[in-house]
């Protein structure tokens, strides 16, 4: 059989966009979906508030979903759901993708590139090695939320939950509402990761307490569990003694961290960026392995699905260029990175031989801000300065930056000075 | 009598109180903050999502949402409401599931289409 064109891998938010961008009468695409129906995660978010800046309405995340699949209908490209990747390799300039499914058995693919979108994963008990009994009803916030609003399981009756990301209190709301008691939210850190809007509408609404600098020190229950208790936090995030406190419940979930879903890569043994845990990228949104993109949250995790659509429409293009251009990679790379106040951002490596107009990085800080300036250096030259209003880590940051500034030679980077705390 | 709240209508989330008796605005930076200091006191509203029950082979359960925001105080009595709806395949996305809930002029709609 003739090889794909383009193989893209996951059919979420982002793999949606990318092959929307990839789309090209000439090429022969593929797109690898394991649901058994495309539109990813998206589906079991029920809440609203997707889509404000792509479709300029609020929406939920299953209409959010249905868009985008409905914008793929009737293109003219191959799409296998029910599907998964388990390994990929490259030989001679082509991949080889290992796929099994219920229908042919494992089985190989093979493609000129490979777009990566198959979103992330959320960290478990065992990543934050919580101490205590290890019984049954502690899971992460993202697996309840499929048990519930799409499988119509309720996972428990008396609910506690650690971490204040979004998934966290989106999901104390949601257990509320179904007739759950939620005793409270904790959070090690003394801020909530969350949208200001979640913690009105999901916690004080439904007076569910929020304990801050607070995490959990010991989990009971035999089989099932039984209580947990949680203590306070210095600085350095060590319990202080006397500061326990015990609730009876017979269910904890987790909301403390996704990461990109890129184990099935690891064959190709591209590079990755320990901050991010997705690979390191151009601005094409190239891995440093040619022919194989990565976006959405596969790549770094968004807070916004409407950032996913963008960055996955832009790497879908990108890659379509690549093959009916037939580029190749340059050795002519200067890199971007983080410098002061700046956790991540990315891309990490500008092609400066691409033919390009604007790059936008997209980056978080590391500090709260009601006002601050980004300073973007190449070398030891300030090439811009930027004002930015409201910066909280758990939101993404965008700068543009145009061609024609890159005037001087060498690496660029990205500093952030808060003004007004 | 005050009532403490945190305006949500910008990233500032400014920590206002409200006199119940005066409905007399504190702590706001904005008129806009007054004005949703007031509305939470008087006539709070929001948009509810749940899920209801479907045959579908796929999933068990298919999201809706209210077509508009309702009384907030009438949030338990629509998840109470929701929880004897049956519905069968196939169902699409917009198709009312509840009309006129409450007399409130809302609807409930699915916000998924099902087709088996």
């Amino acid at each position: 059989m003739k090889p794909y064109d383009l193989v893209i891998i996951g059919g979420g938010a982002a793999g949606l966009a990318a092959l929307k961008g990839a789309y090209d009468e000439k090429l022969k695409i593929l797109l690898i979906e394991r649901d058994k129906t495309l539109g990813g995660i998206l589906k079991q978010c029920i809440h609203n508030g997707f889509g404000l800046h792509h479709y300029k309405e609020e929406l939920t995340g299953p209409e959010y979903a249905e868009r985008g699949v409905n914008e793929v209908l009737g293109l003219n490209v191959d799409i296998i759901t029910d599907t998964t990747v388990i390994d990929v390799l490259k030989e001679n300039g082509t991949f080889e993708l290992k796929v099994i499914n219920t229908k042919k058995g494992e089985h190989s693919i093979h493609s000129t590139s490979v777009i990566i979108s198959s979103g992330c994963y959320e960290r478990t008990r065992g990543a934050i090695q919580l101490p205590g009994d290890r019984p049954a009803g502690i899971m992460p916030a993202g697996s309840a939320q499929r048990y519930l609003n799409m499988e119509g399981y309720m996972v428990g009756k008396k609910v506690f939950i650690l971490g204040s990301g979004d998934i966290g209190l989106i999901m104390a709301r949601r257990m509320k509402l179904e007739g759950a008691e939620v005793l409270g939210v904790a959070e090690l850190m003394p801020h909530s990761n969350g949208l200001t809007r979640n913690i009105v509408q999901c916690l004080h609404d439904f007076d569910i307490p929020l304990f801050l600098s607070h995490t959990i020190s010991d989990i009971k229950g035999k089989d099932v569990l039984e209580s947990i208790t949680i203590s306070e936090v210095d600085e350095n995030f060590e319990y202080i003694d006397g500061t326990e406190k015990s609730f009876d419940v017979d269910t904890l979930l987790l909301s403390v961290g996704l990461i990109p879903d890129i184990n099935m890569f690891d064959s190709l043994k591209f590079d990755v960026s320990k901050k991010t845990g997705g690979a390191i990228v151009d601005q094409t949104y190239q891995t440093s392995v040619e022919g194989l993109f990565a976006c959405g949250n596969a790549l770094h995790v968004h807070d916004l699905v409407d950032f996913v659509t963008e960055e996955s429409t832009k790497a879908g293009e990108q890659a379509k260029a690549y093959i009916l251009n037939n580029k190749k990679r340059s050795n002519n790379m200067i890199s971007v990175t983080p410098s002061s106040n700046v956790s991540y951002l990315l891309p990490q490596t500008l092609d400066m031989d691409d033919e390009f107009e604007d790059v936008i990085l997209s980056l978080r800080t590391t500090t709260n801000a009601m006002s601050g300036k980004f300073h973007i250096y190449q070398g030891e030259n300030l090439l811009f300065t930027k004002k930015a209003k409201f910066v909280v880590p758990a939101e993404m940051e965008k700068l543009t930056i145009k061609k024609e500034m890159l005037k001087y030679k060498g690496p660029i980077t990205v500093q952030f000075e808060v003004v007004n705390v | 009598m005050k009532k403490d709240m945190i305006c949500i209508v910008c990233p500032v989330g400014c920590h206002v109180s409200i006199d119940k008796e005066s409905h007399e605005v504190t702590g706001n930076k904005c008129k806009r903050g007054e004005r949703y200091a007031q509305k939470e006191l008087l006539n709070p509203t929001r948009m509810v999502t749940s899920t209801v029950s479907i045959n579908s082979i796929h999933q068990r359960r298919i999201p809706v949402k209210t077509t508009d925001a309702i009384p907030k105080d009438k949030i338990f009595d629509l998840m109470d409401m929701l929880e004897s709806v049956r519905l069968e395949v196939p169902f699409k996305m917009n198709d009312v599931v509840i009309d006129n809930v409450f007399d409130t002029g809302v609807d409930i709609v699915a916000t998924m289409s099902l087709e088996e």
